[in-house]
């Protein structure tokens, strides 16, 4: 078993027998026709810090167990965290009076049988092994640093190993585990004139380099101080993978072939049906996901048990296809194909760096922040950029510039692509915590829709 | 546990069951052990969570609080016709708080048995021994006064789940009925969600309290889609505000009557008038003004946030230092007084106590246009001493202290925050009639705001365009953007005491990891003048 501190004294993550045999107890209990129990067992850990020290920290571990019950076309389902007999049996219960009570659902698929699953291992004993000391231990790699440069450094690591396990009364049995950690951190300086961030998320924790960060940030601080306003308006951008990363994970969320086929969405056809086959965006872009992508680690199957393949969404800027469910897929005669948490998109060589070079006048973005969609008809978003953001002229990083509120869309934005640099994984979530797990280059575009200036640093 | 207990455990969950009712039922056998201790009051959780106590005392923590939630949610999803999805779920755990040497520590898990709590005190002291290598200043706590044994309930008439699961499926199926019987109403989703927390809270100063708290949503969403599927709308029901109530708000949102009027406004919504960018006088119904009162008052009054705490993801604030702030910033104009409680009827924040046994007080973050408070804990309120003493106030934590689970740290959380009714007893159509040349917003749509809180950029359900002081059309893909103090400085008319309204969210994010925390906005119809519009729509086919 590997290092498990994340468990630290509680009772260790299941095993596939333990989980297999917790399944069949709670299934045991089924009076119904079909029945589906999902096993989610987990340990996280968290440390925050804020002004050059550790502010709140929390080790958690917890075990819920879902069990949906079905009669012909009704279904239901109940949770508990208890996994006692009685409370499992009593859970079971309550799934199946609520099913009965509930009218039929003629889109409801039956449970499924055995499936076949890509062989997919997310555990990084690293990322297991993360206990409150390795924590702070990462803290001060970033919060040293920064006061010796009279600097204020906050941020936060997350580490979340998870078991989950799925059975069906018709004989499915999944069984997964995955680790995820990111680290983030904000430094700015003392009198609050400038702010920068860096970020880094992989289920391995081991592949997260503290110190690298922090000095990453320091510099985008200190490079970051006083910024001037230039007039919104439409500019050439180079943004930082990360960037991208906040912006092209939209898209997975709109690539719903329901909503699509149903007239209500950016990637419905006028006239009818969707845009599978169409050209959306640069022939240069490709988006993809594999649960088994090293950089990309995913369950291999959805909580229905479903397995999820590998999935190209678009090829050489045409739009391959849309996410979609069992009831969905069998309507319209495709193969059901889940949305995933994991992206991949193409790219080409070199850094942010040679983006920079090539630019005569624009903008470089580390990062945008509270994004959100403003018109689904054309995946339209808003938001601002925050943390380091700087003039580009002449190929040279000149200046410190003002924050930018944009409304733009991913769509336009991979329409207006001019280069692309090396993808890398990124840290693109909100809130710092693993997120989705996305791999994505620095990109160089024209015409990005800034709307206003934003005073706040 | 004595067996009259437990025979009504089980007689009321047999009775229950026969009623085709969804409450849970306590075997008999788990009654022995530890579930029967979620009867609020009950001796065995208050012995365990003293219990946990004492092990973090003897571990080397200074103070020490123990929380166990119980936790039972259910969530109902339609569209059109049928259930998508009926969901029930209870989640039941103990988490563990400590102080030690100056530094917080803090541990979760669902094991409910003494060695179990003993594990997770030690856990947390051994944290907090972890966290303290990495310590500037260490964290001292205002004082508080104890409450030994204390209850508190939300005050409702209904319990949600009490109510037969046949009488909600079919209120929301109706509800879509109605919807789509409206001419070019396509699509349409309805939801209810419903909370039962059962939280009991002990410290190491000895407070000892047991609440109940339920929170209700009934929700919908209705698409209409144009002939030539170039154009589609939506009409949210986000004038029915989730509440700190119990079904009797589901029964009073008249979704079957409702649904018909917002259907009717999503297809009405496909052939309103763009908007014309450019500078309007903007009257915000409360419906609307509750989202930019949150974020753009609630969030920047938070103290960690204007002290540097939350940078790295909610941000910081333009409401800092300070001591630059208190009695000297204008915020807005003399008539606009923005009041912290956790108390008003009905409100999704309001409580007994707060996550670390204080009893809340009602507070002004601004008074008269200035600012005069800021939301705090017991470990912010000592922040801010030189000001209370300054002021001559008591040094106090406001009580927001709040945590969405058991197995998550309680931190700052803001409590109601409200715009207070003006004195004349303006309304919606006052406000209207007053306006020459603008725009009326009804209802919350998009919403963004920068890391600080200065610019900030909403969108709304229903636009209106107001022309000499009457209603003159509806309007569509309307967005305003604004710089905060600029635009709170230019509200010059606000409604009365008829014209309040509570808005509200379930879901507002802060912390990391990010914890949902829920809370109310009172306000009143309001009119802002000479504001930045900005036209959303764009040509999608590109």
């Amino acid at each position: 078993m590997s290092p498990r501190s994340l468990f630290d004294g509680a009772s260790p993550p299941l095993s596939r027998d333990d989980a297999q045999a917790l399944t069949k107890r709670a299934l045991s209990f089924s009076k119904a026709e079909q029945a589906r129990v999902v096993i989610s067992n987990s340990a996280q850990g968290n440390t925050r810090f804020a002004v050059n020290q550790v502010s709140t920290s929390g080790d958690a571990t917890d075990t819920v167990i879902t069990v949906q019950s079905v009669f012909g076309k009704r279904a239901a389902s109940a949770s508990t965290n208890k996994r006692d007999d009685a409370s499992l049996k009593q859970t079971v219960e309550i799934s199946e009076r609520l099913a009965k009570l509930s009218p039929e659902n003629q889109e409801l698929m039956p449970e499924l049988g055995p499936q076949k699953y890509l062989d997919v291992d997310g555990w990084a004993a690293s990322s297991a092994a993360l206990d409150p000391a390795g924590r702070v231990s990462a803290v001060r790699r970033v919060t040293d640093p920064s006061a010796q440069a009279g600097l204020v450094a906050t941020g936060f690591i997350e580490a979340d190993a998870d078991v989950t396990a799925i059975a069906t009364s018709a004989g499915l049995f999944a069984y997964g585990r995955l680790t995820g950690t990111s680290m983030t951190t904000t430094v700015r300086t003392a009198d609050g004139q400038g702010s920068g961030w860096a970020g880094a998320a992989h289920s391995d924790w081991s592949k997260i380099d503290a110190s690298a960060l922090g000095q990453h940030a320091i510099d985008k601080a200190i490079r970051s101080r006083e910024p001037v306003a230039i007039e919104p308006g439409r500019y050439t951008v180079v943004l930082e993978p990360t960037a991208v990363g906040n912006l092209i994970q939209l898209l997975g969320f709109a690539m719903n072939a329901r909503n699509a086929d149903e007239g209500r969405s950016f990637f419905t056809k006028p006239g009818g049906g969707n845009k599978i086959g169409l050209k959306v965006m640069d022939e240069r872009v490709t988006l993809a996901s594999d649960p088994a992508d090293p950089d990309t680690k995913a369950y291999a199957f959805t909580p229905e048990g479903m397995a999820v393949k590998p999935t190209t969404w678009i090829k050489d800027g045409v739009v391959q296809t849309l996410s979609y469910d069992r009831y969905w897929a069998q309507k319209q005669g495709k193969e059901p194909t889940p949305f995933i948490r994991a992206l991949r998109m193409s790219g080409g060589s070199g850094g942010v760096d040679e983006l920079v070079a090539s630019t005569d006048r624009g903008i470089l973005v580390t990062r945008f922040w509270y994004i959100r969609p403003v018109d689904q008809r054309t995946i339209l978003y808003t938001g601002l950029t925050r943390d380091g953001t700087f003039l580009i002229e002449n190929g040279k990083v000149t200046k410190a510039v003002k924050n930018f509120r944009f409304n733009e869309s991913p769509i336009f934005l991979l329409n207006n692509l001019e280069a692309m640099g090396e993808p890398v994984r990124v840290s693109a979530s909100e809130d710092g915590g693993p997120g989705l797990a996305i791999v994505v280059p620095p990109i160089k575009a024209h015409d990005f829709n800034f709307t206003s200036l934003s005073d706040a640093i | 546990m004595d067996s009259s207990r437990r025979d009504f455990l089980i007689t009321s969950g047999a009775a229950a069951a026969a009623l085709g009712l969804t409450s849970v039922a306590r075997p008999a056998a788990a009654a022995e052990r530890w579930l029967a201790g979620v009867t609020p009051g009950d001796p065995t959780i208050r012995e365990l969570a003293f219990y946990g106590i004492e092990a973090a005392k003897s571990a080397g923590a200074q103070y020490a609080d123990v929380r166990v939630a119980e936790n039972r949610s259910q969530r109902i999803f339609t569209r059109e016709d049928r259930v998508q999805a009926l969901n029930d779920s209870e989640t039941f755990g103990i988490g563990v708080r400590v102080l030690a040497n100056g530094a917080w520590g803090f541990a979760a898990g669902s094991e409910l048995t003494k060695d179990s709590v003993a594990r997770l005190a030690k856990q947390a002291v051994a944290q907090a021994g972890a966290n303290k290598s990495a310590m500037i200043r260490p964290v001292v706590l205002a004082p508080v006064t104890p409450t030994k044994n204390g209850t508190w309930d939300t005050p409702i008439e209904i319990d949600p789940f009490s109510v037969a699961i046949e009488e909600k499926v079919q209120l929301l199926l109706d509800a879509n009925a109605a919807a789509l019987k409206v001419n070019g109403a396509r699509f349409v989703q309805s939801a209810m969600f419903f909370l039962r927390e059962r939280k009991t809270l002990a410290t190491s100063d000895g407070t000892f309290v047991v609440q109940t708290i339920y929170r209700a949503q009934p929700t919908m969403n209705i698409t209409a889609i144009s002939a030539d599927r170039t154009d589609f709308q939506t009409r949210q029901s986000n004038d029915i505000a989730p509440r700190g109530l119990g079904y009797e708000h589901v029964r009073d949102a008249k979704l079957v009557e409702n649904a018909t009027k917002w259907a009717t406004e999503a297809v009405q919504k496909l052939s309103a008038k763009p908007v014309e960018v450019g500078k309007y006088d903007l009257v915000l119904h409360p419906t609307h003004l509750w989202l930019t009162i949150h974020e753009s008052i609630a969030h920047p009054t938070e103290l960690d946030r204007a002290m540097g705490f939350e940078a790295n993801y909610a941000g910081t604030s333009f409401v800092s230092p300070p001591e630059k702030m208190l009695g000297q910033f204008r915020y807005g104009p003399e008539f606009m007084n923005i009041q912290g409680d956790r108390m008003q009827k009905g409100s999704l924040s309001a409580i007994g106590w707060d996550d670390e046994g204080v009893q809340p007080d009602t507070f002004l973050v601004i008074k008269n246009g200035i600012v005069n408070d800021y939301q705090t804990t017991r470990e912010q309120a000592l922040w801010l001493d030189w000001w209370y003493k300054k002021t001559g106030r008591e040094t106090r934590s406001h009580g927001c202290s709040y945590s969405q689970s058991w197995s998550d740290v309680q931190f700052q959380r803001m409590p109601n925050i409200s715009l207070l009714p003006g004195e004349k007893d303006l309304g919606w159509d006052d406000l209207i009639a007053a306006t020459d040349n603008g725009i009326a917003i009804v209802g919350d749509g998009s919403f963004s705001i920068d890391q600080q809180r200065f610019n900030a950029q909403f969108g709304g359900q229903l636009f209106y365009e107001i022309k000499g002081g009457k209603i003159a059309g509806m309007l569509k893909d309307v967005a305003y953007q604004m710089r905060t103090p600029d635009f709170w400085n230019s509200m010059d008319m606000i409604g009365g005491p008829k014209s309040y309204f509570m808005g509200g969210a379930f879901n507002d994010g802060k912390g990391q990891p990010s914890q949902s925390n829920a809370v109310s906005h009172g306000c009143v119809p309001s009119r802002f003048r000479q504001i930045n519009v900005i036209n959303t729509g764009r040509k999608g086919n590109a």
